[in-house]
């Protein structure tokens, strides 16, 4: 054996040199026999079979002939469950008559109690057995006797449907589940060949990572009800394609037929989503085929009605109406690195001002000096995930928030007992799983309990967007970083967040981490942009912008994908868009759009090409999925009203955007200060008060899973969360329904006794029946009344 | 003439055998507290010295199985004993535990102090409620006398001993399985390595020993390695229960040394049923590969039977006379495989699903010649292939049968179904009406 170094990391690993069919091969040692002749490129047929899976040795169609230092096994040998030793000598199906026969047989196995559906099954023409049974199989049968058949198909959830009599029984599908996503909600059942996959009667199969089960099912036996009977794969053109969902960063890959996005799947990016995605990223996609798409611009008449217009026209109406007015930038979270680029280079160089923010969420001025000090063009990455002795989790909940994250937290606690400490009111179903230390604070109390962690150089701090919502939270991270050298990461929901924020479309940011306030690299960049001067005032936040519209301070806005309740919660915010004049780009009528005085329709990810940066900071190409697209992106808009305006920005495309950015660089001058923020005190709570703590779950109300019915019947129940204690205050148990207050409305919601803090309550921020923003005027760290129904 | 060596069955026949009064008045517990005054290491070696080899079929030698177990590791360590008897025509370790109960729980005191578990487990199948009660008893009645809990023989030493009941499913008495049950789950084989020396039960130390095997060692104890020693052949050493059943006068348990032969054991049992002559038999239970009459004075012991083609097995020998159809026979078997198959891997899941419709087909006149290769091909798919051995045992009867029986095979073909008065073979139409003893 002698040591090498892998391309990943320092450490020493032994490699080990054994022979595959004659050829010499070395391989880390731990490798397995099945993987080590891949590497000469010889392909042993396999089912059960998965890199990312424990090996389970179910199937048997690897079997192949080994002998070690000259001492044969008696019988052929699975090759996915042995390990690689020193002279070790493997023959396969290519050099060994009996490994040849050996998986034939089993192949032949396989196969007599398959069906013959291939011309119907939707795994046809992708199917691991049907390309292994034409190169292993027989191509007679010699089975004559009864097929085992079952009644088809029965639901395991209303996303997955389950056709026993082509399942092979691998077992990917049940290992999956427990081993990656540690939701065991479906097992094997029965025996011999009645054996079957079945849920539990009492837990159904609601995981948040279901669809990867379909994707690795290596029959037809597992189909996505979305998909199944729409088409089939030689008449799809795959993409490959980023998604656009969440900052975890998923690679996927994009299945589009005559124009029309059929399915997604999850990519292959060992770095970042190593194989899997979450059912979100997989089957909310319908939003971009929905009957109500905006397909053309239009203009608010002097009737208070949109009217079809002409894109020259509606350029027209735009320049007039922002042209010499002060005005504002909101640019949602979901926009591609280059359109927020473009957003904000049109600020700066068309509109002449930093009121640009692209945090349409509940923010603080703490946040936005934590970005611009700790985040900007910082690089923590899942390897850094790998390599920590320990993870604190502040605002942030990794299965609701960044599922990828959490599979990679739940790989290093499965794989090395990883220590997860979660600091939130609320102990999730997701740390409970990753069996995170749960420090229970009262909404707003954060910062205390983050003083008092002990961290090493070697940890990490994942603080999600949240951690905005509590006075002084990002300040004590900030702190004990400091002390600690914990590495700092911070994780926000949406895709597009980060690739914002590098394109400085914040107000105290400019492109490629210059701080507005620091003058050089105003210079430097009004030099690489050929413009005089940039704006030197810091810019106002989303908050502030409406604010400012409200009092007459703005008199015009450009909104590209914002839900305004979405974010600064106040009906103001509504107020205010209808004092200015509002320019809207979207891809489907929201509030926004009902106020805008021009509305302008944008192409979806999946129409345009581009890029997100995800929490890593690692940047996430992707072409468009659907060809010949009509529509435009934000960036072209922009670039057409610039031109229209005399003052062009030159990002015609997306390629000149990328160029444009890379070629500016990160700045490399010195970083703004991180100005710190003391807690607030926590209010004195009457016996009917509590402290409102809320997140969004994964799968909820968001506008882009609409239309996603199968989907959304896996969503978790809406429940109002609340202790013991509080419960037996109540009087209520477990399904009664409670009511919780503010000043502007109430939510009311069937009641679940959790492990809460006894001051919290909790809500889901924008789930059926629980839209906090919207009706409480409320997210977190709020005084909510609660009464018993 | 080899002669009855009765140790474990010696006091069957004693109205209170199963009692701790019975066991007692033969020097019971005894041997476990000679052994607790030992050293661990020392009674490991004297198993080891005796040759006692593992008599739950595959004979590996206990003395070095207990020696896997790494000491001073600090963690905990198991003894699981597998009760669960049900390969088919094996019947010994049930009648065992029927009628002397405490001479597992003795041998499990000892083997659990060689091996440092401070926790055994029987684990017995789920059918047999009388033999459940009894153990159940006589566990109770050793935590009673100081026998079982803590300090026990007013020593030190530590143990606590649960009777865990199966629910029914042969692939359960596969150890790994056995382990998975135990543990909760379902049970299917486990992937080895690692092997429960290493991480068996909660995935600690664990040594997994048939019935017969620890009901072995308090005698082994008591008596010395040598004595033990000197019984049996030369690799197959001490006495052990064989079990007869069938076509055969005296059914029933006879304890012989090992090397016995059948021809011993039948002029012993009052020989095959009166007007009838031996057709074939299974040497250990209906996995291993039969034999005929020709094998009649083959030895009974590990080598000798492997020697002839077949294992010895659970030393079940289920004895069949002429009017049997052995194709009917094999079939019986070839269902309780396919209903017993776990279901984990294909071959055993898929192969004895296909070779019941073969051989339905077969016996009922409807194949045809090349059905027997296909299903000697089918058979050759499966040995050797299939994750546990319960697939290679499938496959035993079938080509054991066509290799010594072909002709019978091709007369079910010829002949369009069954040649033989099915009737014939049961034990109500024998004209002979012999007694039936239990034993020896």
């Amino acid at each position: 054996m002698t040591p090498q170094m892998t391309e990943q990391s320092t450490e020493v690993v032994d490699m080990i040199t054994l022979v595959i069919d004659g050829f010499d091969v070395t391989v880390p040692k731990g490798t397995l026999v099945i993987r080590a002749a891949e590497k000469l490129g010889i392909m042993i047929p396999r089912f059960c079979d998965h890199p990312l899976l424990d090996p389970v040795g179910a199937c048997r169609q690897c079997l192949v002939e080994i002998e070690i230092n000259g001492r044969a096994f008696p019988k052929p040998q699975a090759s996915c469950t042995i390990p690689v030793e020193p002279g070790m000598m493997v023959k396969t199906q290519l050099t060994s008559a009996v490994a040849e026969k050996a998986q034939r047989g089993v192949m032949e196995f396989l196969l007599i109690n398959h069906p013959l559906d291939c011309p119907v099954c939707d795994k046809g023409g992708e199917c691991p057995l049907q390309n292994q049974a034409m190169s292993t199989g027989q191509g007679e049968s010699r089975y004559s006797g009864k097929k085992r058949t079952f009644e088809k198909p029965i639901n395991i959830s209303s996303q997955i449907l389950l056709d026993r009599e082509r399942c092979i029984l691998c077992a990917r599908c049940t290992r999956f589940s427990e081993q990656i996503a540690g939701d065991p909600f479906i097992t094997m059942n029965e025996r011999g060949a009645l054996q079957q996959v079945g849920i539990y009667e009492k837990q159904p199969f609601e995981s948040y990572f279901s669809g990867n089960t379909v994707q690795i099912c290596p029959v037809g036996a597992l189909t996505g009800a979305s998909y199944r009977f729409r088409a089939r794969p030689f008449d799809l053109v795959s993409t490959p394609s980023a998604c656009e969902h969440c900052a975890s960063g998923c690679s996927l890959r994009t299945d589009v037929r005559r124009g029309k996005t059929l399915r997604r799947l999850a990519g292959e990016d060992a770095q970042v989503n190593e194989e899997w995605n979450c059912d979100k990223g997989r089957w909310a996609f319908k939003y971009a085929t929905s009957a109500d798409r905006l397909t053309t611009p239009m203009i608010r008449d002097a009737d208070g009605e949109l009217r079809i217009a002409s894109w020259p026209e509606a350029m027209a109406v735009v320049a007039a109406g922002l042209s010499g007015k002060k005005a504002g930038v909101l640019v949602g979270g979901r926009a591609t690195l280059e359109d927020a680029y473009g957003y904000s280079k049109f600020a700066r160089v068309v509109l002449g001002t930093n009121n640009i923010d692209f945090r349409s969420r509940v923010t603080s001025e703490e946040e936005r000096s934590f970005l611009a000090s700790k985040v900007v063009g910082s690089s923590v990455t899942y390897a850094d995930i790998d390599r920590a002795d320990s993870v604190l989790l502040v605002g942030f909940e990794p299965e609701e928030e960044s599922p990828i994250v959490f599979l990679r937290l739940k790989k290093q606690v499965r794989k090395r007992g990883l220590k997860v400490t979660a600091i939130a009111s609320k102990l999730s179903v997701g740390n409970a799983k990753l069996g995170s230390v749960f420090v229970s604070v009262a909404p707003g109390a954060e910062a205390a309990a983050i003083a008092t962690q002990e961290l090493t150089a070697k940890s990490l701090i994942l603080v999600g967007e949240r951690a905005s919502e509590s006075a002084g939270a990002l300040s004590a991270v900030v702190a004990l970083s400091d002390r600690t050298e914990a590495k700092i990461a911070w994780i926000p929901r949406r895709a597009g967040e980060r690739g914002a924020l590098e394109a400085g479309a914040i107000g105290n940011l400019l492109p490629g981490a210059r701080s507005v306030a620091d003058i050089s690299a105003r210079i430097d960049l009004a030099a690489a942009w050929d413009v005089e001067a940039l704006p030197s005032e810091i810019g106002l936040s989303g908050e502030e912008i409406f604010a400012a519209a409200n009092a007459g301070e703005i008199e015009a806005l450009v909104i590209g994908g914002v839900d305004p309740l979405d974010a600064m919660a106040h009906h103001d915010s509504l107020t205010a868009l209808k004092q200015a004049f509002v320019v809207s780009l979207e891809i489907r009528p929201s509030a926004v759009t009902k106020i805008a005085d021009v509305v302008l329709p944008v192409a979806v990810v999946a129409e345009k090409s581009g890029s997100f940066i995800n929490w890593e900071g690692r940047p996430r190409a992707f072409e468009a999925a659907v060809a010949d697209s009509l529509q435009r992106s934000d960036l072209r808009i922009l670039s057409m009203i610039a031109d229209e305006m005399s003052r062009p920005i030159g990002l015609a495309s997306v390629k000149a955007a990328a160029k444009e950015f890379a070629s500016i660089g990160t700045w490399d001058g010195s970083k703004a200060e991180f100005t710190s923020v003391a807690p607030s005190a926590l209010p004195a709570l009457k016996e009917d008060e509590a402290l409102l703590t809320s997140w969004r779950r994964l799968l909820d109300e968001g506008t882009l899973q609409e239309g996603e019915e199968n989907l959304a019947g896996t969503a978790r129940q809406p429940v109002a969360v609340i202790s013991r204690k509080r419960a037996l205050a109540l009087g209520v148990v477990d399904g009664d329904a409670i009511s919780v207050s503010t000043e502007q409305g109430t939510v009311v919601l069937p009641v679940l006794v959790e492990e809460i803090h006894d001051d919290a309550l909790w809500l889901p921020r924008n789930s059926r029946g629980s839209h906090l923003l919207a009706t409480l005027g409320v997210a977190s760290g709020a005084l909510v009344k609660v009464v018993k129904e | 003439m080899t002669t009855l060596t009765p140790v474990l069955s010696a006091h069957w026949d004693e109205k209170d055998s199963f009692t701790m009064a019975g066991y007692k008045r033969h020097d019971g517990y005894k041997a476990a507290a000679k052994a607790l005054a030992m050293e661990p290491d020392e009674v490991i070696q004297i198993v080891k010295d005796s040759g006692l080899r593992g008599r739950g079929g595959a004979g590996f030698p206990t003395g070095m199985k207990w020696g896997f177990i790494p000491q001073g590791d600090n963690r905990d360590h198991y003894l699981v004993v597998n009760a669960d008897e049900s390969e088919p025509g094996t019947c010994k370790d049930m009648p065992l535990l029927l009628a002397n109960p405490h001479v597992l729980v003795e041998g499990i005191i000892i083997a659990s102090y060689a091996i440092q578990a401070k926790r055994a487990f029987v684990y017995v199948r789920g059918e047999v409620t009388h033999v459940v009660r009894r153990v159940q008893q006589a566990i109770e009645d050793a935590y009673v006398a100081g026998y079982l809990g803590k300090n026990i023989f007013g020593t030190d030493v530590e143990l606590e001993l649960v009777l865990h009941v199966g629910a029914g499913a042969y692939i359960c008495g596969e150890e790994t399985a056995l382990l998975d049950s135990l543990e909760g789950f379902r049970g299917q084989p486990r992937l080895r390595p690692p092997f429960p020396a290493i991480a068996g039960l909660y995935a600690r130390p664990t040594v997994v020993n048939n019935v017969e095997s620890i009901a072995s060692v308090p005698a082994i104890i008591a008596n010395g390695a040598e004595w033990f020693f000197s019984m049996g052949t030369e690799k197959s050493k001490g006495m052990t229960l064989y079990s007869l059943s069938g076509h055969v006068t005296n059914p029933g348990q006879f304890e012989a040394p090992l090397g016995i032969t059948l021809r011993e054991l039948l002029e012993i049992s009052g020989g095959v049923r009166a007007g009838h002559q031996l057709k074939f038999w299974t040497p250990g239970g209906s996995s291993t590969p039969i034999f005929t009459a020709e094998h009649l004075d083959t030895p009974l012991d590990y080598e000798g039977v492997a020697a002839a083609g077949s294992m010895l097995g659970t030393k079940a020998l289920q004895i069949f006379d002429e009017t049997t159809c052995v194709l009917r026979a094999v079939l019986r078997w070839s269902e309780f495989y396919k209903h017993e198959s776990c279901g984990k891997c294909t071959p055993c899941r898929e192969g004895t699903w296909w070779l019941v419709q073969i051989m339905r087909d077969l016996e009922s006149g409807k194949g045809t010649a090349a059905d027997l290769e296909k299903l000697l091909d089918i058979c050759e798919n499966i040995l050797g292939r299939a994750f546990c051995a319960l697939g290679d045992g499938a496959t035993s009867p079938i080509t054991s049968s066509i290799k010594h029986f072909r002709e019978e095979y091709i007369a079910h073909l010829t002949h369009g179904g069954c040649p033989f008065d099915s009737h014939a073979s049961t034990l109500f139409a024998s004209a002979a009406s012999s007694g039936r003893g239990a034993g020896a």
